[in-house]
């Protein structure tokens, strides 16, 4: 009997194991509708309530620039001279991306080369793709460097600190660099251009549920996955607003982004609490997941908030959602090019180029219902008037 | 053999000749030998869930979970053919993923177009297994590389077809088989991903336990120099291993684009989920032993531990490696008792 002793060891081991993981973590079991919910947690490490105030402010704030061309616009700049970057002749823009590896950036990348096509005076645009590893974008910023043929440097650098020494180098070859979309920890980029950002995404989506969803209603928060500074700043804002409000946030899982899985989340979540009164997404592609999880299980879609993709908008349009899509506008990938012509024209530019962040709303919501463009196309592209539309962005005409 | 033991789901259990007039303590403790594994850590997985949530249990939240779990199990129950006749086959992931975008580009939301896909679709499946099939068996190259190769040119091709995002949208007719159901009286709704899953099994295993073919596959993967003298033609078999497993990811990757709508990574990470389920159903990496039952339980294990998980409210980082323990746990509990009776 030395084996069967062995194996009966070993599973009860295993069971020990499982029930033990979760008594240390279980919930405070209180309150009188089901089990309450785990709170918001612990605040993120990222964190930093100076730049939270400041987004917050800048949600107001009127940008200068025309009304009609956000992409131009900017908040509270702070110009700065470029006399010494002046260079006469048509220009080879140079572009290291870090990667085109989702609908988001396809449209971005999409949207910045219609935009380079619009400028005659650019001979080319030089673009490489650092497939969303950090070392590759190391050695293809150091391979435009040493091509010589740059007039300028674009980078959207693919994390923040891995990348700040390769465009510290950049900077000093003497050629004038602008990075976009995230930042990295230098100030020697001519312009660094950017939305609001993520406190001010995470913050419009919280308060919108805040509004909408009654005293001690249940909030259930999906996220994509934790450490990722973008994502950070989205849900460490919804948790100071979460925080101040009266309602419920009964959970707060990562989905990996993972529509599959955002459906056994939220259809566990129904089971275990009968309803949920509002959802709470740091990022939209799974929102049309969440939704039809309750409509799968004969629920009423609950206040939601989403992003600025197609599916989602059609969604809320058809099925009359509460809902609210705060957006970080892919529009910004037209802004560099501008960025760099203006530069090497000797003209002004903005030291930190803010970009508007619009939120849609029911009331705004027809305006960026685009029916012949594709469901994860971002309506927030900027790109309705340039030539090529909708074909190149994937669209019918 | 006077008994077969197990329930008529669970074939490739070892069927054990139990000798009449034996005192009932051990003859019951036989009995439950000859179960797989796997159903004994399934059940006691879900006896946890219920203990935690008592609701899981009651019949519309199970045939819900079933539901989610469908395209794995499909999946698991095509890839074991592969697995025992002694290859891999790495591209299904990539290939649920190609059928829910192609699926969505060629319809664009039409249901009109929904009964020449699928056929069509299942035909493009076939291609791929075979293809996959034909490379490792003709060509000689591992399948383990062919097959990762295969899943290159999939998601490269489906990339370069789509510019990176999918472009349409999946009928309502086509998406019924992953996200509704039939209405039962009482019970609430039996999704057709259940009954599709339940057909899928029920004729896999067929094939696998009960046909000349079945056995061929058992003899290719346990042994091809005796299978292959004993008159098996090995590289067939293997081949059409293969062609299963790919038929297999198109059902999948209907049952998955029914149930999440059109995302460009649909299928991201099934390969090794479904390689994971049909090891935990003690399928041997290198062929020869597995079985189509014990895969669609192992795809039900890997479902419900995630469940199981989500419902403790572990953190994340806790929860990867909890499954991780678990899923290493049940493959080598599944290992030893299958030394044990073998």
């Amino acid at each position: 009997m030395r084996r069967p002793m062995r194996y009966r060891l070993a599973v009860l081991g295993a069971a020990v194991l499982v029930a033990a993981a979760g008594c240390t973590s279980t919930a405070p079991e209180e309150g009188d509708d089901g089990p309450a919910g785990s709170g918001t947690g612990q605040q993120s490490s990222f964190f930093v309530q100076a730049d939270y105030d400041r987004q917050i402010a800048q949600r107001d704030t009127a940008p200068t620039g025309p009304a009609d061309q956000p992409w131009m616009q900017a908040i509270n700049p702070q110009l700065v001279d470029t006399a010494k970057h002046k260079k006469s002749g048509r220009h080879t823009i140079c572009f290291s991306n870090a990667a085109v590896n989702n609908p988001w950036r396809v449209v971005g990348w999409t949207t910045m080369q219609a935009e380079a096509k619009l400028h005659p005076e650019i001979a080319t645009l030089t673009a490489v793709d650092a497939e969303g590893k950090d070392d590759k974008q190391i050695s293809d910023i150091d391979g435009l460097l040493a091509s010589k043929k740059c007039s300028a440097l674009i980078v959207s650098p693919n994390t923040t600190a891995a990348l700040t020494p390769a465009v510290e180098k950049a900077c000093q070859a003497n050629l004038p660099v602008i990075v976009f979309d995230r930042g990295v920890n230098t100030t020697c980029p001519v312009t660094f251009i950017h939305p609001i950002g993520g406190y001010a995404f995470g913050a419009t989506a919280a308060e919108f549920l805040t509004s909408k969803v009654k005293k001690d209603g249940k909030i259930l928060a999906l996220r994509i996955l934790p450490g990722v500074d973008v994502l950070e700043t989205r849900w460490s804002a919804a948790k100071v607003i979460f925080d101040k409000s009266d309602v419920d946030v009964v959970g707060v899982e990562f989905t990996d982004g993972d529509a599959a899985k955002v459906k056994t989340i939220v259809n566990d979540y129904l089971e275990r609490y009968g309803s949920i009164d509002g959802v709470w997404m740091d990022a939209g592609a799974t929102s049309v997941a969440a939704a039809e999880a309750f409509e799968d299980a004969g629920q009423q879609v609950p206040a939601i908030t989403g992003e600025d993709q197609q599916d989602f908008l059609r969604l809320w349009q058809d099925k009359k959602l509460t809902a609210v899509a705060p957006t970080y506008p892919t529009y910004q990938w037209r802004t560099p090019i501008i960025a760099a012509l203006d530069i090497l024209a000797g003209k002004q530019v903005p030291k930190e180029w803010v970009l508007p962040q619009p939120t849609i709303t029911q009331d705004n919501l027809s305006r960026y219902l685009l029916p012949q463009l594709p469901p994860l196309h971002y309506a927030l592209c900027g790109c309705e008037q340039m030539p090529g539309f909708p074909q190149n962005w994937g669209g019918n005409q | 053999m006077t008994t077969t033991a197990g329930p008529p789901a669970a074939p490739g259990a070892q069927p054990s000749a139990v000798p009449r007039g034996e005192p009932a303590g051990p003859r019951a403790r036989r009995l439950l030998r000859a179960v797989p594994p796997i159903w004994l850590v399934l059940a006691a997985v879900i006896l946890l869930i219920a203990w935690r949530n008592p609701t899981f249990v009651e019949p519309a939240p199970f045939l819900a979970f079933l539901r989610r779990c469908a395209p794995l199990a499909v999946l698991a129950a095509g890839q074991v053919f592969v697995i025992i006749a002694g290859e891999f086959d790495l591209s299904v992931g990539a290939l649920v993923t190609a059928v829910v975008v192609v699926a969505a580009r060629l319809s664009d939301g039409d249901a009109a177009h929904t009964w020449w896909l699928i056929p069509l679709l299942l035909a493009a499946g076939a291609l791929v297994g075979l293809v996959n099939g034909l490379v490792t068996t003709r060509l000689r190259v591992p399948s383990f590389i062919a097959t990762l190769g295969m899943l290159l040119v999939l998601s490269g091709a489906v990339f370069l077809w789509s510019g990176g995002a999918p472009r349409g949208s999946l009928a309502d007719n086509f998406r019924q088989f992953g996200r509704f159901g039939v209405e039962l009286p009482g019970l609430g709704q039996l999704p057709y991903a259940v009954l599709t899953l339940t057909a899928v099994g029920i004729g896999l295993w067929l094939l696998l336990s009960h046909s000349r073919f079945g056995h061929q596959v058992y003899a290719a993967g346990g042994n091809p120099q005796a299978a292959a003298l004993s008159g098996v033609d090995v590289r067939r078999v293997r081949t059409a291993a293969f062609v299963i497993s790919g038929l297999s990811a198109v059902v999948a990757g209907i049952l998955l684009g029914g149930f999440t709508g059109v995302t460009a990574e649909a299928g991201a990470g099934y390969e090794f989920q479904a390689i994971a389920a049909v090891v935990l159903g003690g399928a041997v990496l290198g062929g020869g032993r597995g079985s189509v039952g014990a895969s669609v339980a192992g795809a039900l294990t890997l479902q419900s531990v995630f469940t199981l998980l989500n419902l403790l409210g572990l953190a994340k980082s806790l929860r990867d490696a909890v499954q991780g323990l678990i899923i290493i746990g049940a493959a080598a509990y599944a290992a030893h008792r299958l030394r044990r009776s073998g």
